[in-house]
């Protein structure tokens, strides 16, 4: 819940932050502009008004020091200067820097913060800097939660608080919302059933929670109550530690010094009574009163031992080669296991099948574990690319906003590093090519800001990233006249606007008029292509003239392993991703001879057209009179590969068929079977597009 | 002529090919296998006999005889598989060779060795750095670089779908229907 | 079923705000334009909350949070005014008549919602 909120805090801190960027570079040229500065302040004063409320302190604090210069800027106390436009950018990319350490991408450099604030209060007239320089911060960071201070709240409200509508209950449950807690109600004061009166509240709470949020979260619950109700915070556990070693008992130093025997103190102490019973039989406390004190001691031992177990257990930062070496390791039991299995199999011993199921088990475990630690969100990688529609749009006269949707999408993090370049490239020809300046697009009846919207999400075992603007979208017939004078094409092909489209991805196609510093040297799409087809991925084009255009990637999780589908032709094997599969039906020679030499079967009704993959292989041999069909489906289109046998799920290990085999088609990897044989990865998506392109 | 390049001596190990002997620097061989398990890549010139596991890596292997215009290599109880250290386009490429036969290493001092004869070979003489003669045979001493040339190697494409397109009869004619 | 809560204030703005923020929040608005207006409306429906301004025409906040009181059904309901920061008298005044809890003016959606969290639970 809270993560959500914190999850909506930053998305809107990122738009803010870019629109920020976008009013302080017109600021710069337009210092006097009070729209501008009273839309910087109102960036910052939100960024640090939610900030606090979602959590996010020491963005809302920093962010605090920037909104006390605007605010001065905005009552004509302050002047615009470039040097505060540069402290302020500065200072907007820390705060990014901050919610990217928040996200766990990256880390702040707490100095850095420390010198923008200074600067900022530099600039400050005179009066104003009551404040010295603020010192360098000692090792913040999550040590903060991490170290929950102990409170004991006695929270004794007055006796007429129901009259005021409130409802102490709603207090506690808010208090438990802060931390770890224990309430413990105090019902001395309650009277007997004939002198209680239902509308009065007679009990008292005395609560003990730990929690990092701060002596201040705890009065804030209370904030509409304390003018009414006794209450008392104590610090009881400062959450420091390192001090639980030093509160020897008296015996037990006695004992380390020897001065005293061990028996005789044991001996001592059983005969001893407890401090509390004392206490009871004097007639100096309650028994209540010792048995809360004594549930507070027991509280504050467990709140020790929980943080030492925490400490342990905190996250560790490892170089990303480690995990590269794990998953490469992994990669190699997966392979041997299945070799295991297979030779276990052979052998008849059901003890020694036993324990290739069970290695198999865990094998299958550590993949998804080593995988998943691989994993981080794509966020990291939109927000740069905000930065870059500013500059770039900024660069070239036009009005770009950025928004992006599913920026917690996980992926592999080395796909995620292979897809910045062709993402980067792909906004920079939105920019240069797809928005109209703001002037064209007014007179079209567009509003003057363009908009890049890019986009993540999960579907099946790929992501889909789509990037889609609302520019002068492609046009057909100048990229056609384009292709054919470049010779891609021939003048009388017969293309598909989709085929037509694609030709962007030819080498050495452009069709800027102009060349710019943005794009339009002419080099660019087809790496583009190659650098998504070498992560395994694909990339198509879609657009409307005069709406926009949408290019939309869908790139595996992983590039390590897959799930496939292991089957046989003649005595080829071959592998085909279990995302794409469908179902698997059989194919007699009278399904053969009934098509009439049509490559169509039916299945469940309906005609699918099937690629008889011994023939496009040209494998020899004669089929089985039982063939089967693999019904894969690929975006929306189902098509069915004929193979002899299939053999049954396989977890296959990817592994590049190297330079060499750089441009085949129809086959996207290898994998090493368990016998050791090699196996080829079926390009399904190729072998589709391939055929649907001999469709006459 | 420098001393030094009179004495230069360089191992070679040779092989056979069609009863032809041939040679290669040492230093570019990494080992030799027995002939195993070749799994055909669909769709790639003859002469890319297809894939090996090498420990855990799939490696290419190529058949020389094709390459060199000879008939197909015939798997014997000697044909083994030299896997050979290539530089393309400055990348370092690992590759099988398939030889008929591996014979053994020789010494070949650079004076042993006579540039190749642009006619009487069926070869191309780019392959070709020399030949060089032992125990009154001639060895075709082997640039194993250019045999693997870009052009040679890595536009296998065009070729490659040009070998084994089915013709247009018999597949996906039916699709656009 | 979702929870009822009555915004009384004589800004149509504010109330559309308000009213519009809690309905997001997923509770049922019922709206009254004035002190008087909130009152009629209160005798005859039950709410759950009441959320009013201190300063409207026919019978001010104040007014109101007493006369609400003292109907029998919202003795016991969260009572919020809205004030601004200025008025800390106001806000002495407005908990002496019953209010559970303020808002200061101006406040953003998140807050209300917040307030209307603690208040409510």
């Amino acid at each position: 819940m809270t993560d959500q909120h914190g999850q909506a805090y930053k998305e809107e801190a990122y738009e803010l932050l870019a629109e920020l960027e976008t009013s302080l570079l017109e600021l710069e040229e337009s210092p006097d502009d009070r729209e501008l500065i009273g839309r910087v302040f109102r960036a910052m004063h939100t960024i640090k008004g939610s900030g606090a409320m979602f959590g996010f302190d020491d963005i809302a604090a920093f962010t605090h020091e920037v909104e006390t210069v605007f605010d001065l800027v905005r009552n004509d106390k302050l002047t615009v200067t470039k040097e505060l436009i540069n402290l302020t950018l500065a200072a907007r990319d820390q705060i990014t820097a901050m919610l990217d350490a928040s996200g766990g991408a990256g880390s702040v450099n707490a100095s850095v913060s420390v010198k923008i604030i200074n600067g900022l209060r530099a600039l400050l007239p005179q009066a104003t800097t009551s404040a010295a320089p603020v010192a360098v911060p000692v090792e913040t960071g999550p040590a903060t939660t991490l170290n929950g201070v102990t409170y004991r709240i006695r929270f004794r409200p007055s006796r007429d608080i129901f009259a005021n509508g409130t409802n102490p209950i709603g207090l506690l449950n808010e208090l438990r919302e802060l931390g770890q807690s224990k309430v413990l109600a105090q019902l001395c004061n309650i009277p007997v059933l004939t002198d209680l009166d239902p509308e009065t509240c007679y009990i008292y709470w005395d609560v003990i929670l730990t929690s990092g949020r701060g002596i201040d979260a705890i009065r804030d619950v209370f904030i509409f109550v304390e003018d009414d109700c006794e209450i008392n915070i104590d610090v009881i556990e400062d959450g420091i530690p390192g001090d639980e070693g030093c509160d020897k008992k008296l015996g037990e130093i006695l004992v380390e010094r020897g001065d005293l025997a061990p028996d005789d103190m044991h001996e001592i102490i059983a005969t001893q009574k407890r401090f509390g019973e004392i206490l009871v039989d004097k007639g100096l406390v309650t028994p209540e009163s010792v048995q809360t004190a004594l549930v507070e001691q027991r509280y504050v031992k467990e709140v020790r031992k929980e943080r030492q177990k925490l400490e342990a257990a905190a996250s560790i930062r490892v170089p990303a080669e480690k995990l590269d070496i794990l998953v490469n390791l992994v990669g190699e039991l997966v392979t041997i296991q299945a070799r295991l299995t297979q030779t276990a199999n052979g052998r008849q011993d059901s003890e020694l099948e036993t324990i290739a199921e069970e290695v198999e088990r865990l094998t299958g475990e550590l993949r998804d574990n080593a995988l998943n630690i691989r994993m981080l969100p794509i966020g990291s990688t939109f927000s740069k690319f905000k930065r870059l529609v500013h500059d770039l749009s900024n660069e070239l006269g036009k009005q770009i906003e950025m928004t992006t949707a599913g920026a917690e999408t996980e992926l592999d993090k080395t796909v995620i590093e292979k897809l910045n370049d062709p993402l980067v490239h792909l906004i920079r020809n939105s920019i240069d090519h797809g928005i109209e300046s703001p002037e064209s697009r007014q007179a079209v009846g567009k509003t003057r800001m363009g908009t890049i919207h890019l986009a993540a999400t999960h579907s099946g075992d790929s992501v889909l990233i789509t990037i889609t603007d609302d520019g002068a979208g492609l046009d057909k017939e100048v990229i056609r006249a384009k292709a054919i004078e470049k010779g891609l094409i021939t003048a009388t092909a017969e293309l598909t606007e989709k085929e037509i489209f694609a030709q962007i991805f030819a080498p050495g196609f452009s069709t800027a008029k102009k060349v710019t510093n943005v794009s339009g040297r002419g080099v660019g799409m087809d790496v583009v292509k190659r650098a998504i087809d070498a992560l395994r991925g694909r990339i198509e084009i879609s657009s409307r003239r005069r709406e926009g255009t949408t290019i939309s990637i869908r790139i595996p999780l992983t590039l390590a392993i897959i799930e496939s589908l292991l089957v046989k032709i003649g005595v080829d094997r071959f592998l085909i991703p279990l995302s794409l599969v469908h179902e698997c039906v059989e194919l007699t020679r009278t399904d053969v001879a009934n098509a009439h030499g049509r490559n169509l079967a039916a299945v469940r009704g309906q005609m699918v057209p099937y690629i008889p993959l011994r023939k496009r292989f040209c494998i020899g041999g004669e089929a089985p009179d039982i063939e089967q069909i693999v019904i894969t489906q690929v975006d929306g289109i189902r098509v069915g590969v004929v193979v002899d046998h299939v053999i049954g799920e396989h977890q296959t290990v990817i592994k590049s068929l190297g330079k060499v085999y750089r441009d085949v088609s129809g086959v996207s990897g290898a994998t090493i079977l368990g016998d050791g044989a090699v196996a080829l990865i079926l390009d399904i998506p190729h072998l589709l597009r391939e055929v649907e392109l001999e469709a006459p | 002529m420098s001393v030094a390049a009179i004495t230069e001596t360089t191992q070679y190990l040779t092989f056979v090919l069609d009863r032809e002997t041939f040679a290669l620097d040492v230093a570019k061989v990494r080992e030799i296998l027995d002939s195993p398990g070749v799994t055909r890549v669909p769709q790639t010139p003859e002469y890319m006999r297809g894939v090996i596991n090498l420990r855990g890596s799939v490696v290419p292997v190529i058949d020389l005889r094709l390459k060199f215009g000879m008939s197909e290599t015939v798997q014997t109880v000697n044909t083994c598989v030299i896997v050979v250290e290539i530089d393309v386009e400055g990348e370092l490429i690992i590759l099988g060779a398939l030889a008929d036969s591996v014979q053994e290493v020789i010494d070949l001092e650079s004076e042993q060795i006579e540039p190749a004869p642009r006619i009487g070979t069926k070869l191309n003489t780019d392959f070709i750095k020399g030949i060089g003669k032992h125990n009154e045979q001639f060895i075709m001493i082997l640039n194993i670089d250019k045999v693997f040339s870009s052009e040679g190697l890595t536009s296998i494409r065009e070729t490659g779908t040009e070998y084994s397109k089915p013709d247009s009869n018999s597949s996906g004619s039916d699709f656009a229907s | 079923m979702a929870k009822i809560i009555m915004t009384a204030d004589d800004s149509a703005s504010v109330r559309q705000m308000v009213s519009f923020t809690l309905k997001q929040g997923g509770y049922d608005v019922i709206e009254a334009v004035d002190g008087m207006d909130a009152l009629t409306k209160l005798q005859s429906t039950k709410v759950d909350m009441l959320i009013t301004d201190l300063n409207m025409p026919n019978l001010d906040g104040i007014g109101l949070i007493k006369a609400a009181r003292a109907i029998p059904a919202c003795k016991f309901i969260p009572i919020v005014m809205l004030s601004t920061e200025s008025q800390d008298t106001k806000k002495q005044e407005g908990k002496a008549a019953g209010a559970t809890g303020w808002i200061i003016k101006p406040f953003k959606p998140e807050q209300l919602i917040a307030v209307v969290k603690k208040v409510l639970g």
